[in-house]
């Protein structure tokens, strides 16, 4: 593992964290309208494991996208120019928040049906086997899709073809207010995926580090012939499932016992004490992420809002 | 011209197209080594083994996501229901996956899938495996609907829908399979979005596609027996929807009769009324007559079912009230 690669890390997670604080004000603000799910606390998740894809992999994932969006490459003023509703947004200002996607770097989107992209992800990954590339997909969703039929038939149909496809649960422990034990029959969501061949572990979410090596391990897996394979990652969303959460549902015990094991945190600590960077390094680093984010605001801001034509634009291909 | 049947039209189509491009697949459940359980893909898994046929297990929203999905990296999935009324199970995937990723992503993916799906009702199945659901799949735009009445008009439709960019549901109704009609050799499309004329009269328009156009068709055979001249038009294609033939025809004939297999309320019957009434209301001389399914479950019993479905007398009656 490389410095550069380290440093980058960070700011990706300071990036994450920062941008979601940031799109949390402007919802505020009125600036931002629908639903808002912030990635606060699962930051290591999106960071360590895009990390490890390769350039032709595709990426697919729910409604609280914007990390994936971000360590994709995506510039955060498209993001915020999307949520603004303004024209230059990533999704022209008609998917929203939920709705992020760059096709050019294979990222399919988030997608805000429950599990509803599980059977897209396992289509890419058709696709890829199809014509024979080192094509893997991955494809992120939270634990309460582990409930719903399009998990089960996805997981099914990739285990009996075999198909190149990387599922990451991101286990943030609630579907919305509910527990995974008030939802789930098996709460080792590890073991659902083994119901259906695939091989699966349990990795520590809140570990950039822990979560890159897992999924390149899975990935080499994937590319090894060896099919379909599953990673339950362990982590933990610090704020609430949307904005307006009342968080009747957890104590604050419970969410402050989380945040000891910050995914910033723990790394911040890591390159700090094996002297990988400095305070000053990283400082750097949260005020250009800082800067980068004003201008994203100022651009989302002046960004001229949709047309009437566009209303009726992209509604098909062929007119 | 061969004369050959619907079953064998939607068949060469299928294999025409694969063999034309090799981004073409078909998928679905006992496709391949049954042969499809209306018997469309019978010998494809030999002739074109099982990566391009792909029996699925019986999973109707991972057939309708998967499908979606590898049309948008960039294959040209046909899927297959077995019946329309299992794709209900998949309505989410073709609804709000495969008909909307174009726009709600604006503009960046396409999702050139085919969605193929027998139905409709007379053959004794019983309420669940009876439906004509056509025109809740064509109440979305972003999805289009296409429900051939012809031989002819099927193999044109479904190549130009494996060769469109966009997602397309494709109904079959299954008593149709068995018609005969003329098909030529060789390459060609019919467009989606088309109406047809298939019968030309200055009496009466009746409207209609599908199984219900080889009613209409029916009817206005025995009408002219009694010197009563239908001009018979075939939407052929709910979603986009062209009214310009019905229009023309209902400015020549300012009365209308609209015939389908779905139900009446909220129906196919129900949008062309309205569009008839709206851009031809000075040519209007008469109510438009409505003939589709009566508002129950479909039965098992035989005379029960039929009692409920359209037929050519249901639809003579009808013409005769409005002349």
């Amino acid at each position: 593992m490389s410095n550069e690669m380290y440093l980058e890390w960070y700011r990706q997670l300071v990036m994450i964290r920062r941008f979601e604080q940031k799109s949390s004000e402007m919802y505020q603000l009125g600036k931002i309208g629908g639903f808002l799910h912030l990635y606060i606390g699962q930051e290591a998740i999106a960071v360590g494991s895009v990390a490890a894809r390769q350039e032709n992999d595709h990426v697919i994932t729910a409604y609280r996208d914007h990390a994936h969006a971000l360590v994709v490459g995506i510039e955060p003023k498209l993001i915020m120019a999307e949520m603004f509703g303004k024209v230059t947004g990533v999704s022209k200002g008609k998917g929203g928040s939920m709705h992020l996607a760059d096709v050019n770097r294979r990222f399919w989107g988030g997608y805000a049906v429950v599990g509803g992209h599980l059977p897209l992800a396992t289509g890419l990954a058709l696709a890829e086997q199809y014509k024979h590339t080192d094509s893997a997909t991955l494809c992120y969703f939270g634990d309460g899709s582990t409930n719903i039929g399009y998990f089960h038939e996805s997981l099914n149909l990739a285990g009996t073809w075999q198909l190149p496809v990387l599922f990451i649960c991101e286990n943030n422990q609630y579907g919305m207010g509910t527990a995974v034990a008030r939802a789930s029959a098996v709460t080792a969501i590890v073991d659902k995926a083994k119901a259906y061949g695939l091989p699966a572990s349990q990795v520590d979410g809140m570990n950039v580090m822990k979560v890159y090596e897992a999924t390149q391990k899975a990935l080499a897996a994937i590319r090894a012939g060896e099919g379909p394979q599953f990673l339950e990652m362990i982590t933990y969303r610090f704020e609430g499932h949307s904005m307006g959460d009342p968080l009747r549902y957890r104590s604050s015990e419970e969410v402050e016992k989380w945040r000891e094991d910050d995914p910033i945190g723990i790394l911040e600590r890591h390159l700090l004490s094996e002297k990988l960077a400095d305070k000053a390094t990283l400082e750097q680093i949260d005020k250009s992420v800082e800067q980068e984010l004003e201008a994203a605001v100022k651009f989302a801001e002046e960004s001229p809002l949709p047309s009437a034509d566009d209303l009726f634009a992209h509604i098909y291909v062929e007119a | 011209m061969a004369r050959i049947t619907m079953r064998q039209a939607i068949s060469d189509a299928l294999r025409e197209e694969m063999h034309r491009d090799p981004d073409v697949f078909i998928m679905g459940e006992e496709i391949g080594v049954w042969g499809g359980t209306y018997a469309v893909t019978r010998g494809f898994y030999d002739e074109f083994g099982p990566e391009r046929v792909r029996d699925t297990p019986i999973s109707e929203m991972a057939i309708g996501g998967a499908a979606a999905g590898a049309a948008m990296a960039g294959l040209r999935p046909v899927a297959e229901f077995m019946t329309i009324n299992f794709a209900f199970v998949a309505f989410d995937a073709i609804i709000n996956h495969a008909a909307k990723v174009h726009y709600m992503f604006g503009g960046q993916m396409k999702c050139p899938v085919v969605f193929r799906a027998p139905g409709g009702g007379g053959r004794q199945l019983g309420a669940t495996h009876s439906h004509t659901p056509d025109v809740i799949f064509a109440h979305f735009p972003g999805l289009k609907v296409v429900s051939p009445a012809t031989p002819y008009d099927a193999k044109g439709l479904l190549k130009a829908a494996i060769r469109s960019d966009d997602p397309i549901m494709f109904i079959e109704h299954a008593t149709l399979y068995q018609i005969r009609g003329e098909v030529p050799e060789g390459d060609y499309v019919v467009p989606i979005g088309v109406s047809d004329i298939k019968r030309t009269g200055s009496d009466v328009t009746i409207i209609a596609y599908a199984q219900g156009l080889q009613v209409a068709l029916s009817a206005a055979e025995q009408l002219a027996n009694e010197g009563i001249e239908a001009e018979v038009v075939d939407l052929r294609s709910l979603r986009p929807l062209d009214m310009g033939p019905a229009l023309e025809s209902f400015k020549k004939t300012f009365k209308a009769v609209v015939v389908e297999e779905g139900h009446r309320s909220y129906g196919i019957g129900s949008e062309v009324v309205a569009r008839l009434q709206e851009e031809g209301f000075d040519y209007m001389d008469a109510p438009i007559k409505r003939v589709a399914q009566f508002e129950v479950p479909l039965p098992y019993s035989q005379q029960l079912e039929q009692s409920a479905l359209i037929n050519a007398d249901r639809v003579i009656a009808a013409v005769k009230e409005i002349l």
